[in-house]
């Protein structure tokens, strides 16, 4: 009823004058609330440095989580072993060419069952006590110990006894490697094991300081000061969640030739558009790009670096018993309608993915070069036809008129989507065949795989150590990653040959026969072998990016001044350029 | 007042209880677990990690023990950071969402009172207009856009500048803080704008103001101590809450802007079937969003004395 009288009422100059009060108290109460925060917030001070800072000798980089697991014995992701492979040194480790050059360990000698170490007497733990034979014995047994339940302890298993102490039946004192003095470690084999030399500088491998262990009580790796350092740097400062801080090690035998001061990787974000903006503000070094970043990457013209980041992209069969996918012309014909240079050209979109032909990737070594030019991989051509007749006498044989929808199991990532839905297409349009596909997150995925919910499903192997081993033992009967329950006796004897044979040729030859198997049994069909694209501040040197261990390794890198040319600032993989069209 | 209190709080723990069972079971129900790993492991190995963080026991007897631990504070020990405690990283990374909730709810509030006040004043004229486009467009678009834009804002300010004002993303200094809590803060300062605008509206409409005027009060004095006062309470009401939801929703802006903040811990959690981190963050934040209501309830008491509690 006075709405009318109040609407003026309210716009009154003097309650403007109000008004203009209450503003003014307001900017008062907001600047009062800044300084309150002001003084609440001053409990830590991280200064904003630069990317790259010639004059200290520090890089700056994002990681992308908190490296989960900095017990090299437990450990088992990439973040961790990134940090791992520049504060820890095993008996091995890789140069800037990835060659093995000798690290804990000055020289050795591998025999069919035997090894012996002579340890080099300049290298110490970061409190300066020398690194003995024990070292490495402790955390060898540490590994194998039932109780430690390590996820990798299987790499150990080379070592004599080692499986029977993993799995309860021996105790970890009756791993069959003995210090002769401090400076030796002899070390008996289960079997020849051929590649035996590659392991040792994967993470499992590396030594633990048995006293300081003890002396953590459980808390070992936990924090900074919680861990005995032996690479060529030291964490410095570890603040969870938001900063890891490396620095170089005075202490490490070879320190003369570390050319950085400090690692910073001050800023820990999964966001891949954030650590482009990090990269664009030039406060990181370094950072991955995506397909859809990417783009913005080409507008600013920055150099684009590329490299195989070593990893195998696959769609792999369920051959338990009422399963589908155990039949052969099912899967030869889903193998004919299979082509993975139209997932990678027009589906991915991101340069550096290969096109799968081979569970071998391209960059692995075999007898004299690389594995897949000397046995190149057997191929298929898409042939819709030939396609159509083997899924009809699929059907035949398992009695169908029609053929049910299959499970394709696969994760809710963008790209996996991008793909499973290309593959659904593809396997409906070229063949008339339904496809169901299963999205699940990471646990839920992985929890469906061994149980064996799923006729196929998307997955991937990235490599433990440089042998085609590494991928060739896979789909052995016995080995659990072997998500479908393939068996194949012929299979299972070409890997036990290549497995335990010193002659790299036979050796050679066996993987090659598995190779052939995989692809004459249709048991796998391999999309891609991953590409990694990235930018790089071009003042840094020397960054060895690599298919097998630390990667990135920054640890013979080194910052240029600024205004100097610069072309490379990344060595890439060898095999990476080199190869580029052997997957094709 | 003191039974009020008492009554709340034992309605709170029962709260916080059903929280914790309904989470634990959920949980449970989920298939996958945090043991599962990209390499797949021997039967042996798996049995050895199961008795290792007691999965090997029945669901209810596992349930019982953890209501027990709970009970005396220990969340136990994260299964994706294998060497922290629940208890660290909940103390460690809170006190910075706390730190950066606190901030964004103070922009949040002050601009929302200011600005709501303002367009009701110059009502259906151009300043309310603008505004009130500008608050449909805080609360229709997500938080996450904002946080992209806002960063990306910062590169591009800085790029101008030649010179870094604000930092692109991190934590440490207060200028690390800006930024993100500007970006949180607006989906709930928007919100307020409104709130507050209804309700200044409402209240000119009240006869209490009719008769201040009538009784020749300076419309200064009016506005102030009767309008403004009155109209106020309805964002004190829903700021508790707002409180919670932004301290523990601030999982977007915390990636973005590489914040080691708790709701980052939260959702990671979630993803990597993190059991542990799960239950302890999940009775943290509801406990908390709890307590905020109480304490909500207890502060309109003073604010407004009518509202006699019980």
């Amino acid at each position: 009823m006075a709405e009318g009288a109040v609407q003026a009422g309210s716009r009154a100059p003097l309650d403007r004058g109000a008004l203009l009060q209450l503003l003014g108290l307001g900017l008062a109460g907001v600047v009062g609330l800044g300084a309150l925060l002001a003084v609440l917030a001053l409990w830590t001070g991280s200064g904003a440095a630069d990317g790259v800072d010639a004059a200290t000798g520090t890089v700056t980089l994002a990681l992308s989580e908190e490296p989960p697991q900095l017990d090299a014995t437990r450990t088992t992701d990439q973040v961790s072993g990134r940090i791992l492979g520049h504060v820890m040194e095993g008996l091995l480790r890789y140069d800037a060419r990835n060659r093995l050059v000798p690290g804990v360990a000055e020289s050795w000698e591998i025999g069919e069952t035997s090894a012996s170490f002579r340890l080099r007497a300049d290298a110490v733990w970061s409190n300066g006590e020398p690194i003995t034979a024990h070292d490495f014995i402790f955390a060898w047994r540490k590994a194998l110990d039932p109780a430690n339940a390590s996820q990798y302890a299987f790499i150990l298993y080379p070592l004599k006894n080692g499986e029977a102490i993993n799995r309860g039946q021996l105790p970890p004192s009756a791993l069959a490697a003995r210090a002769d003095g401090d400076r030796t470690l002899v070390v008996e084999l289960e079997r020849p094991v051929p590649y035996f030399a590659k392991l040792l500088a994967f993470p499992t491998y590396f030594p633990i300081n048995e006293t300081f262990y003890r002396s953590r009580e459980g808390r070992y790796a936990a924090d900074a000061e919680d861990l005995l350092y032996n690479g060529p740097f030291t964490i410095a400062r570890w603040v969870h969640g938001a900063s890891v801080r490396l620095e170089k090690n005075q202490r490490y035998w070879n320190a003369d030739a570390i050319r950085l001061n400090a690692i910073d990787y001050a800023y820990i974000t999964s966001d891949a558009n954030a650590s482009l903006n990090f990269y664009k503000d030039g406060k990181i070094a370094m950072t991955g790009l995506n397909s859809e970043n990417l783009r913005d990457a080409l507008q600013n013209r920055w150099n684009i670096r590329r490299f195989t980041d070593g990893s195998v992209f696959f769609m792999e069969f369920n051959y338990r018993e009422g399963r589908l996918t155990r039949n052969w012309h099912l899967r030869r014909a889903m193998q004919l309608v299979n082509d993975p240079a139209e997932l990678v050209y027009k589906v991915i979109k991101v340069p550096g993915n290969l096109p799968g032909a081979s569970l071998f990737p391209v960059w692995l070594k075999g007898v004299r070069g690389y594995f897949r030019q000397e046995y190149p991989a057997p191929t298929t051509r898409v042939n819709e036809a030939e396609a159509r007749r083997h899924l009809q006498l699929a059907k035949e044989q398992l009695g169908l008129t029609e053929m049910p929808p299959l499970v394709m199991l696969t994760g809710d990532s963008d790209s996996a989507n991008k793909q499973s839905e290309y593959y659904q297409n593809v396997f409906k349009r070229r063949l008339g065949l339904d496809i169901k596909i299963d999205r699940q997150i990471f646990k839920q995925r992985l929890a469906k795989m061994t149980s064996g919910e799923f006729d196929i499903v998307m997955a991937g192997w990235g490599p433990d150590y440089d042998d085609p081993m590494t991928f060739g033992d896979l789909f052995a009967s016995w080995n659990e990653n072997n998500r479908g329950r393939y068996a194949n006796a012929e299979l299972d004897a070409a890997v036990d040959t290549a497995r335990s044979s010193m002659d790299p040729k036979v050796r050679m030859d066996a993987m090659a026969e598995v190779q052939r198997i995989l692809h004459e049994d249709a048991v796998v069909l391999v999309n891609y072998e991953r590409g990694s694209v990235y930018v790089a501040n071009p003042q840094l040197k020397g960054v060895v990016r690599r298919a097998v261990g630390t990667d990135p390794d920054f640890t013979h890198a080194w910052i240029e001044a600024p205004g100097q040319p610069s072309d490379l600032a990344a060595t890439e993989h060898p095999s990476a350029e080199a190869e580029g069209h052997a997957g094709g | 007042m003191g039974r009020y209190i008492l009554r709340r709080l034992v309605q709170g723990v029962i709260t916080v209880w059903f929280i914790a069972t309904a989470t634990f079971f959920a949980m449970h129900n989920v298939p996958g677990d945090p043991l599962q790993s990209d390499k797949a492991v021997s039967a042996e190995i798996r049995a050895n990690l199961e008795a290792r963080y007691g999965l090997d026991k029945p669901l209810m007897e596992q349930y019982f023990i953890y209501l027990a631990n709970m009970a005396q504070g220990d969340f136990g020990i994260s299964f994706t950071q294998q060497n922290r405690e629940v208890n660290d990283i909940i103390a460690e990374h809170f006190r910075i969402s706390a730190a950066l909730g606190i901030l964004a709810i103070a922009f949040a509030a002050l601009g929302g009172i200011l600005w709501g006040a303002l367009t009701a004043l110059y009502r259906n004229r151009l300043p309310d207009i603008v505004i009130m486009l500008l608050v449909i467009l805080g609360i229709s678009v997500p938080g996450f856009v904002f946080a992209g834009l806002g960063q990306l804002g910062v590169v591009n300010l800085n790029a101008a500048l030649g010179f870094t004002l604000f930092p692109v993303g991190g934590w440490g200094t207060v200028s690390h803080m800006i930024v993100p809590a500007l970006v949180l803060g607006l989906g709930t300062m928007a919100f307020l704008t409104r709130l507050m605008r209804s309700s200044m509206l409402e209240i000119a409409n009240a006869d209490f103001l009719r008769t201040a005027r009538a009784k020749g009060l300076p419309a200064n004095r009016i506005f102030r101590k009767h309008q403004l006062r009155n109209a106020i309470l309805p964002v004190v009401t829903v700021l508790g809450p707002s409180i919670a939801a932004i301290t523990t929703g601030g999982f977007v802006v915390e990636l973005v802007f590489a914040i080691p903040g708790l709701g980052r811990y939260f959702v990671q959690a979630v993803q990597q079937s993190d059991y542990t981190v799960i239950m302890g963050t999940t009775v943290f934040y509801g406990a908390f969003l709890v307590f905020m209501v109480i304490v909500v309830d207890i502060i309109y008491g003073f604010v407004d004395p009518r509202v006699r509690l019980e």
